[in-house]
């Protein structure tokens, strides 16, 4: 088991949900967001990181959307964890999102806990945390608020959104409801649509934070307590669905931790009971609760074609972006056919687009990890993007 | 004949291109007008679709099996995606691309007139260019010695052969008349890839040609 004592304390979290070690731009009364609930919210405020130079053309944004659990923290030392950012491999000077080249910008999604307005944030009307009185948000509303935000740094059209899982749905929202805005899209092991199963793992977690005591119906901010165990659960739960069959194989097997023959006893005695409880403590001590809630259910609400009469390939139109589509062979979360169905509606679509998929055993996680494949056909992808849109090659 | 003619100063000329790129790839990208719309079906690791974007400007797009192909010409900027003649041409809109070209991989599909039904239906041309199993050296291969033959073009033994549906060039002008399809132009390659000169019979070129180019659009009538 793993030391606990470097945990935040919600107070800690609290303060991060609303003062961030980021940027931040506050919205006021003169600019809701209008949320797909039927509300609106406001004031609220998004945290984001910078990274690069924005060209005079304002023409080299590339804006990196993060997954369920990641924020803004794409290539800077966590805040909080203190850890790499959680996509340094990708993003950075040399890297395939090339640093010196592109102007990247990342949100703390709306619904987050990283400072943009979310259940852990202070609501303006009470005082206190949201918590459950936070609205239901969706993808679309999370993408409304980036609109927003690349409205108040001055840039009219992205040169390229890329994202991986719920980052890749935001991506795919972008080019649908933005099509003009965005010049070249990067989905990676993502989908149109949360399937069944999805949000039935979904569901697991969730019940899992709401049947631990010290969630308070939503309030334990104001309790004084704080849900561990149930997220805790719900992550385990959550992260066997990132790895693959394979993946756990090789990296655990059967194997003993830290002992030789089982204890009898219901202790973590496999690597993998521990590796998972880690994961599990790790992320509580930089998650929220409710946060959880909320972004899991915006992915489950997710569904494209629902949009569009049931007719996917409608919502792609002749649109204007040129798409790069990314799955993983062991990936059975955003399994390679959903990434397909993509491509097959994309085409219907007449839209430009490219489609790899990359053979590893490491599961949905794959788009995080360090897969040299998937670097070489982003690279190459933005090369050729970069050419079409007429960006100046970078002097290095 | 004088388009003939032309045609095989252009295959002279290529072939003394060092480390140029394969004459029935040239033959292909000169039946391609500048700038046009183009899907490649089975394009291997792209080299025809840089072959067309360098020298006729086209916006092109393509199709490939195997991933490592894929992923090699995704790395390169092209468009090109994961997938299946047999089964993901059905997704692309009538008149979707001006060309739709299947090069050397009609043989190797597992229903051709449903893949060339399709070509014919999602571009205003398509382009096919296939080996010839009508050859002369296939013949005596089959006829006399008696074995599946394999030659330089054809070099798999028949139990690992991704090939098929093999077919003549009389038989692919069959297929043509099944499928609807025009043909508006056609070239067949000699052993050397140079293109069978002046208006031989098309026996002829059943026996001569080891591969042929088909440029083909279709009938009036069934563009349906």
């Amino acid at each position: 088991m793993v030391e606990t004592s470097a945990a935040l304390e919600p107070a800690d979290r609290a303060r991060e949900a609303d003062a961030p070690h980021s940027l931040v731009v506050r919205f006021g009364a003169d600019k809701p967001l209008k949320l797909d609930a039927g509300v609106d919210l406001s004031p609220f405020q998004i945290a984001y990181q910078t990274y690069g130079t924005l060209n005079a053309e304002r023409s080299n944004a590339v804006l990196v959307c993060h997954a369920l659990t990641g924020d803004q923290h794409v290539a800077n030392i966590h805040p909080v964890t203190q850890k790499p950012g959680w996509w340094e491999t990708m993003v950075g000077p040399g890297r395939p999102i090339d640093t010196e080249r592109y102007f990247v910008v990342c949100a703390n999604v709306i619904g987050g806990c990283m400072g943009s307005s979310g259940p852990a944030s202070i609501n303006p009307k009470t005082g206190k945390p949201w918590g459950l009185d936070f609205p239901v948000i969706t993808v679309r509303d999370m993408v409304r608020a980036q609109a927003m935000l690349l409205d108040h740094l001055g840039i009219a059209t992205l040169f390229a959104v890329a994202g991986g899982s719920l980052g890749g749905m935001q991506v795919l929202q972008w080019a649908v409801s933005y099509p003009q805005r965005v010049f070249a899209a990067l989905p990676i092991a993502a989908a149109t649509r949360h399937s069944a199963q999805n949000i039935a793992f979904h569901e697991v977690g969730r019940q899992a934070v709401m049947a631990d005591p010290d969630w308070r119906q939503g309030r334990y901010f104001a309790e004084g307590t704080n849900p561990r165990r149930g997220l805790a659960v719900a992550r385990m739960g959550a992260h066997i669905t990132y790895l693959s069959d394979a993946a756990l194989h090789r990296k655990f097997g059967r194997r003993f931790q830290d002992r030789d023959n089982p204890t009898f006893s219901f202790d973590a005695d496999f690597q993998v009971e521990s590796y998972l409880r880690h994961q599990g403590i790790t992320f509580v001590e930089r998650f929220d609760a409710n946060s959880y809630l909320y972004l899991t259910r915006a992915m489950d609400y997710f569904d494209i074609a629902a949009d569009f009469d049931g007719v996917l390939a409608n919502a792609f139109k002749d649109t204007p972006t040129r798409f790069c589509v990314t799955s993983f062979t062991s990936d059975w979360l955003f399994p390679t056919s959903d990434s397909r169905a993509i491509v097959h509606a994309l085409n219907a679509g007449r839209a430009r687009v490219s489609f790899a998929e990359i053979a590893t055993d490491k599961g949905h996680d794959a788009f995080l990890l360090d897969e040299p494949e998937l670097f070489a056909i982003v690279r190459g992808f933005l090369e050729g993007a970069a050419k079409a849109r007429g960006l100046e090659i970078a002097h290095r | 004949m004088l388009k003939r003619l032309k045609q095989d100063l252009t295959m002279a000329e290529a072939a003394r291109v060092p480390g140029g790129a394969r004459v029935d790839l040239l033959l292909v990208a000169e039946m391609v007008e500048r700038g046009a719309r183009v899907l490649d079906v089975g394009c291997g690791d792209g080299e025809l679709l840089r072959l067309l974007a360098e020298t006729r400007a086209v916006d092109g797009r393509g199709i490939e099996l195997s991933r490592e192909g894929v992923n090699e010409g995704v790395a390169k900027g092209l468009a090109v995606i994961q997938g299946d003649a047999d089964t993901d041409l059905a997704d692309y809109p009538d008149d979707a691309f001006d060309y739709v070209i299947l090069s050397q991989t009609l043989q190797a599909t597992r229903q051709p007139r449903l893949v060339l039904e399709h070509m014919l239906r999602i571009g205003r041309h398509a382009i096919v260019s296939f080996p010839n199993f009508g050859h002369w050296k296939i013949r005596l291969q089959v006829g006399i010695a008696g074995h599946m033959p394999q030659t330089d073009n054809l070099p798999y033994s028949w139990w690992d052969t991704p090939n098929i549906h093999f077919c003549t060039i009389k038989d692919f002008r069959h297929l043509c008349d099944v499928a609807g399809a025009r043909i508006e132009r056609a070239v067949a390659l000699n052993a050397w890839g140079r293109a069978l000169r002046f208006n031989a019979p098309w026996w002829f070129w059943n026996l001569m040609g080891e591969q042929a180019v088909f440029l083909l659009s279709r009938q009036s009538g069934r563009a349906d």
